[in-house]
This record gives C-alpha cells, sequence and structure tokens, in this order.
C-alpha cells in the first residue's frame, strides 16, 4: 500500500449526502480488473452519455478533473460492499475524502487502499465547499501526521483518527503484516474454541 | 455485568487487542462471483486460503434466471459467463465449498447459508457483500466487507474491528393486515434514516420480531445496512431453533444438545445497556413504499411525493428534489398514482419461501398486466414453492417464473431496467441506476409489488384484499 503521509491538492466539492457506492461505482464495471481503467468508473453514468461522449460533471472540466481530494457532505459511500468504489476514485487521482459522515465499509475500504477518509463537522464540509465554489482550484493541505486540515483561506480543522488506522497509512502498512505476528495466539484461540463447537467443523457436504 | 448479544459474540471471537483495535476469529467467509477482486490480490501476494473448511462461494450475482438447462455455456454473454466460470475454478482451486450454478442447491449467498445450517447462534460471518447481516436473524454477527478485507480473511480467517456502538430498535404489537416484515424495515429506516445506524451494530427486539418467522428476520435484519448499520441481529430463540432443527450443517444428536446451551447464554442479559434505543409501535406500521433515490425516502402507501419546499433541512431538500426529478414524479402526488411498468420479486431480502406464498396469496386476485417476475432466492425455494403449487397459481395471473439469482437487484447478470423504466420491487436499494442504467426503482414488500402488478400502479394491497 502506498503511504499516505501529507497532501496539498486541488479539492473538488461535492454538495450532496448520501452518495452511495453505485454512483462512484456503477454495477456492471465491478468485474474489470484492478488498473487504470477506473479513472473512467469514478461517477460514470453521471460523467459519460451511453456513447462514451462526456456529460456536463464537475470533475469533467478543469481544474477539478485535477483534484486529488473531495469535499463531500454526510453519509459519503453508503450501500454496497464494493471496493471498485474505492479503485474507481484512486486511479481517478483522489487520496482523500473529507466528509461529515462514511459508509462504514467504504471508510474501511479507503483506509485499506491508501486513500485518508476524514470527518469534519457539518458546518466545516459546507463552508470548505463554499469556499471551493466560489475560488475554483484552490487547494487543501492534509497532514495525517498532524491530523489537520487547512482550507483555502488558511484555517485549520483538526480531525480524529484511530492510531492504528493513522499508522498503517503513515507507513503503508497493510493488516496482514500486523496479523501474523499473532500467528500463536489465534491458534491458541482455534483450539479452545473448536473444542467447544465441533460440530462447526465436520466435513462440509 | 450484564452484556448485549452483540458483545457476547464478540468477547468470543476476540484473539488479540492493540492499541483498541481487536483481531477477530471469523467462523463463517461467504462470497460470490463479485469477489474476483480478492482473489487477484490473494493470488498477487502469493497467498492461500487459510481455513478452507470455513469458508463457502456462491454464483448468484452473475448466474441468469433464465435457460438455466444449458448451464455456464447458456450464458450468452462472455464477460458474465467468465465471472461464473472464475469462481468455480477459485474455489476448486483453493479447495472451498462451492454452491455452483448447477448445484440444486444453488441460490443467492443470503440465502443458501440459512437453508443448509451454515449460519448458527452466536457466529461471526463475514461476507463479501453488504447484505451480509441478513444472516443476523439467527443471533450471529454478521457484516460484509470489501475486497481487501477478504482476502485479509481468506489468508488469515481472522479479521482487524474496532469496537462498535450498539443500538437496540424495540418494535411491539402485532402488524396490522397487509403488513409484513419488509414493511417494518422500511419503517424503521424511514424514521431513523440512512445514516441513522452508522457506526452501530442494530439489536432488534420486541414483541413484534418474537412472533416474527425466521424468513422476516431476515428481512428486517438484511436492510440493516440500509440503515447505515453494518450488522443488524436478532436474539435466538424457539423460532430460531425449530428453524435449524436437521438442516444439513446443523448440529445433530448429542452436539445439537451442546449447541443449545451455547446458544442459549447468547440472548442480551436484563440490564444490559446500549449506547442508543429507538422504539416504535407495529400498530402505527402500514404497508410502505419509497418514491425516492435512497431507501429513507419513503412512507406509508397512503401518502403523496413529498414538496421539496416543505422540507426544512436545505440539503435534504436538495436532495429530495434531485430524486423527484430522477424519478420522474410531480411533487404531491399520491404514490398510489404512480405507474409502474415493471414488478419484480427476489433478491436477498425477499425471494424466500414466505416472500413467494404472499405473492402467490395476492396473485389469485388478478392478473399481471404489466411484466412481473418472480425470481426465487434459492432452488430449494424454487422447488418447494413448486410442491406447494405457487409457481402454478402464478404463471396462472400472468407472472414469469423464473431461476434463481440476484436478478434484476443488483443487475448484473444481463436483467435490467431500460432507461426510464420504473419498477416496483422487492429489493432493497433504490438507489440512482441501481437496477440499470436510467432505471427507476419503489421499494416495496413481495404483497405490495404483487398489488402494483396486478393494477400497473402503486396500489395499497389492503384495499386490494379487502375487495376480495
Amino acid at each position: 500500500m502506498t503511504p499516505f503521509t501529507t497532501l496539498t491538492a486541488i479539492a473538488a466539492p461535492i454538495d450532496e449526502p448520501n452518495v452511495d457506492t453505485n454512483q462512484l461505482c456503477p454495477t456492471r464495471f465491478n468485474k474489470v480488473p484492478r488498473g487504470p481503467a477506473y479513472a473512467r468508473v469514478l461517477f460514470h453514468d453521471r460523467r459519460f452519455n451511453a456513447d462514451g461522449s462526456e456529460k456536463e460533471h464537475l470533475l469533467n472540466v478543469a481544474p477539478f478533473n485535477r483534484a486529488q481530494i473531495i469535499v463531500a457532505d454526510r453519509n459519503w459511500g453508503s450501500g454496497s460492499s464494493r471496493e471498485s468504489a474505492v479503485y474507481a476514485l484512486y486511479e481517478f487521482g483522489i487520496r482523500c475524502v473529507i466528509a461529515s459522515s462514511f459508509g462504514d465499509i467504504h471508510a474501511n475500504n479507503c483506509y485499506k487502499n491508501g486513500l485518508l477518509p476524514v470527518v469534519l463537522s457539518d458546518a466545516a464540509c459546507a463552508a470548505l465547499r463554499k469556499q471551493l465554489r466560489e475560488h475554483p482550484g484552490s487547494t487543501i493541505s492534509v497532514d495525517l501526521a498532524a491530523q489537520t486540515v487547512i482550507d483555502p483561506q488558511g484555517n485549520p480543522h483538526r480531525f480524529d483518527i484511530h492510531s492504528v488506522r493513522k499508522k498503517c497509512l503513515l507507513e503503508g502498512l497493510d493488516d496482514i503484516a500486523r496479523t501474523v505476528q499473532y500467528r500463536d495466539q489465534l491458534e491458541a484461540h482455534e483450539v479452545v474454541y473448536r473444542d467447544e463447537r465441533p460440530w462447526l467443523y465436520t466435513k462440509n457436504i | 455485568m450484564p452484556l448485549t448479544l452483540f458483545e457476547k459474540i464478540w468477547q468470543r471471537h476476540v484473539v488479540v487487542e492493540e492499541e483498541g483495535e481487536l483481531l477477530l476469529h471469523v467462523d463463517r467467509a461467504l462470497f460470490h462471483e463479485g469477489s474476483s477482486h480478492a482473489f487477484a490480490k490473494l493470488e498477487q501476494q502469493g497467498r492461500s486460503i487459510a481455513r478452507p473448511q470455513q469458508v463457502f462461494a456462491f454464483n448468484d450475482h452473475y448466474v441468469p434466471t433464465t435457460g438455466r438447462d444449458k448451464g455456464v455455456n447458456g450464458i450468452a454473454n462472455a464477460e458474465i459467463r467468465n465471472m461464473v466460470i472464475q469462481l468455480q475454478t477459485n474455489a476448486t482451486k483453493h479447495g472451498i465449498t462451492l454452491f455452483g450454478i448447477d448445484d440444486p442447491r444453488q441460490g443467492i449467498l443470503h440465502i443458501v447459508p440459512p437453508e443448509q445450517g451454515i449460519t448458527q447462534p452466536g457466529l461471526l460471518i463475514c461476507g463479501a457483500d453488504s447484505h451480509t447481516a441478513t444472516h443476523g436473524a439467527f443471533g450471529c454477527l454478521a457484516f460484509g466487507i470489501g475486497a481487501s478485507d477478504m482476502m485479509h480473511v481468506m489468508a488469515t480467517q481472522t479479521i482487524w474491528q474496532r469496537s462498535q456502538k450498539t443500538l437496540r430498535i424495540n418494535v411491539n404489537g402485532s402488524l396490522g393486515f397487509g403488513v409484513s416484515a419488509k414493511d417494518v424495515i422500511l419503517a424503521i429506516i424511514a424514521k431513523i434514516g440512512v445514516a441513522g445506524g452508522t457506526g452501530h451494530v442494530i439489536e432488534y427486539a420486541g414483541s413484534t420480531f418474537r412472533t416474527m418467522s425466521m424468513e422476516g428476520r431476515m428481512t428486517v435484519c438484511n436492510m440493516s445496512i440500509e440503515a447505515g448499520a453494518r450488522a443488524g441481529m436478532i436474539a435466538p430463540d424457539e423460532t430460531t431453533y425449530a428453524y435449524m432443527q436437521g438442516r444439513p450443517y446443523a448440529p445433530k444428536g448429542a452436539a445439537w444438545d451442546a449447541a443449545m446451551m451455547l446458544w442459549k447464554q447468547l440472548p442480551t442479559d436484563a440490564g444490559a445497556c446500549f449506547d442508543r434505543e429507538v422504539s416504535m409501535n407495529a400498530a402505527d406500521i402500514a404497508p410502505m413504499v419509497t418514491w425516492g433515490t435512497n431507501p429513507e425516502q419513503g412512507g406509508p402507501v397512503t401518502g403523496a411525493v413529498p414538496n421539496p419546499r416543505d422540507i426544512e433541512d436545505e440539503i435534504a431538500a436538495q436532495e429530495a428534489a434531485s430524486a423527484i426529478e430522477y424519478q420522474g414524479l410531480t411533487p404531491g402526488m399520491a404514490l398510489t398514482d404512480i405507474k409502474v411498468d415493471k414488478v419484480f420479486i427476489g433478491s436477498c431480502t425477499n425471494s424466500r419461501i414466505e416472500d413467494i406464498r404472499a405473492a402467490a396469496e395476492v396473485a389469485k386476485l388478478g392478473r399481471a398486466v404489466i411484466p412481473a417476475w418472480v425470481v426465487p432466492g434459492s432452488q430449494l425455494v424454487k422447488r418447494q414453492a413448486e410442491r406447494e403449487g405457487l409457481d402454478k397459481i402464478l404463471i396462472a395471473a400472468n407472472f414469469e417464473w423464473r431461476d434463481p439469482g440476484c436478478s434484476l437487484c443488483t443487475a448484473i447478470n444481463g436483467d435490467q431496467l431500460q432507461p426510464g423504466e420504473r419498477c416496483a420491487s422487492t429489493s432493497n436499494r433504490n438507489f440512482k441506476g441501481r437496477q440499470g442504467t436510467g432505471g427507476r426503482t419503489h421499494l416495496v414488500s413481495p404483497a405490495m409489488a404483487v398489488a402494483a402488478a396486478l393494477k400497473g400502479r402503486l396500489t395499497d394491497v389492503r384495499e386490494l384484499m379487502k375487495g376480495a
């Protein structure tokens, strides 16, 4: 996983609550193997007509087509568990989404792919989006170690993140590397557990 | 200290804790063709499946719902066919149990494990699908995860989790005439919102759930994710045990008695604390229908499409206006004035035997005047319905009786709406384009879906049944 440390980049405002993962990646694209093709998948049915021509959409036009940060509203990434929604964001170039809340599964999928989900208050998100609309192309700075977002006007906004998630993102660690060091504990757990519920391990039918 | 059902299961599965993140032991992992990304990652890292015996795969998302006698070769689209084949290849290669396209037990990954007794109280189940919450109906902790987490489960049979908050939703009393489990969960979502359960595990409690069948409980838990919660659960009781007895993977003989000892300790202790509680009366719940493009945008069928101007919150008003425009509706119009083009009865929410029975009961009252599909959730459901003659009733009423799969709920097997087409659907998501690009969805119960098919518009099934 590519680490996430600091980022100063153009941010795109998306004034819409409850953006579900079907919007981020329409289901028919789930079968596409991970790769650069996902850049076009992001918001595909809102950005492109059936013939492939572009529709009017914020992310299709400069400067927002170069955005690496999205400032959203509440409940970003609700719905399906598809990780392809994160692949679409990532391949488009997005490395950080700021919202007042996230779909739980989507937020987890972001962490596991080096994309930082930042939770700020509804009011802070609304104020950020207003600044970005009024000054298109202005940048936001994110410092994960300091847990701070600096808005285009220079105001700092502190955010919370779980210490383990922070460490994994900063160092680009994946979970399996952490897990294998607990192999003995897992095996000890399994021995007791299997003894308690032997019927769970009878031969499959 | 008194504990909740969730806390008891959670604690029993902790292997270690690291700075407040917990490594949990996973009992069962479930996946489908869409798990191709997890397999790709596994292979990329040169890893194998740690506990193949605890992993189950299902051909459901990409299987066709007609022409199944031709098996996998009957799938005309090469990309779709390849998804089905790829899962079979991966299952064989990694030695995991597959409920494949030709299996007489084939069906949706949230329908088959309960039927087979793979789903049991007290287990921790991870699925490569957000509707994994369905299994919580048995008093287990079940939730959906993405490809990276699934790859971790495959490689280690564990998952890292941060602790969750608990939300108890109490519903008491008897459901009214024509009101079903689907209406209960749609009413809950309309009340608490699509983010109402975010960060929480829901326990559904109260007499309404105690008297509900397992099928109904699964419908309720299934849509926990539509309320933002990753998991929903209901304490096991005599209804649960009666459903489980004799299922192929359920414990037998002395093992059954040992299991019962464990299961009976699971229900939430008196005095246990929840982070939040919400209460509703069953008597206040009417047949529900969604008008918008997320599951909270709905209400009783007797209501109307709202006027965004009446919505105080500016963002919610904009969202309603956008939904109404997408759905091609007019603010203030009666929900029963909405004409529909198609009806879909199926999905992991509503494709169990009880749903088919409810559909057939209403279908006896007339004939579908628009294309109407019934897609059973599994081959077992299909055969049971055929034994009961429900297929004949539905076919006689001009419904199409199809083969099991996810079909028009997720619309990736080739079954899909055309742009602008409007569907009364028993599925779980009314997102823009969910049932096909430009398609419009109204979520309803099976009985309400049949009523819509008979009238060609959204209809209060109670009116239809009263006239019978």
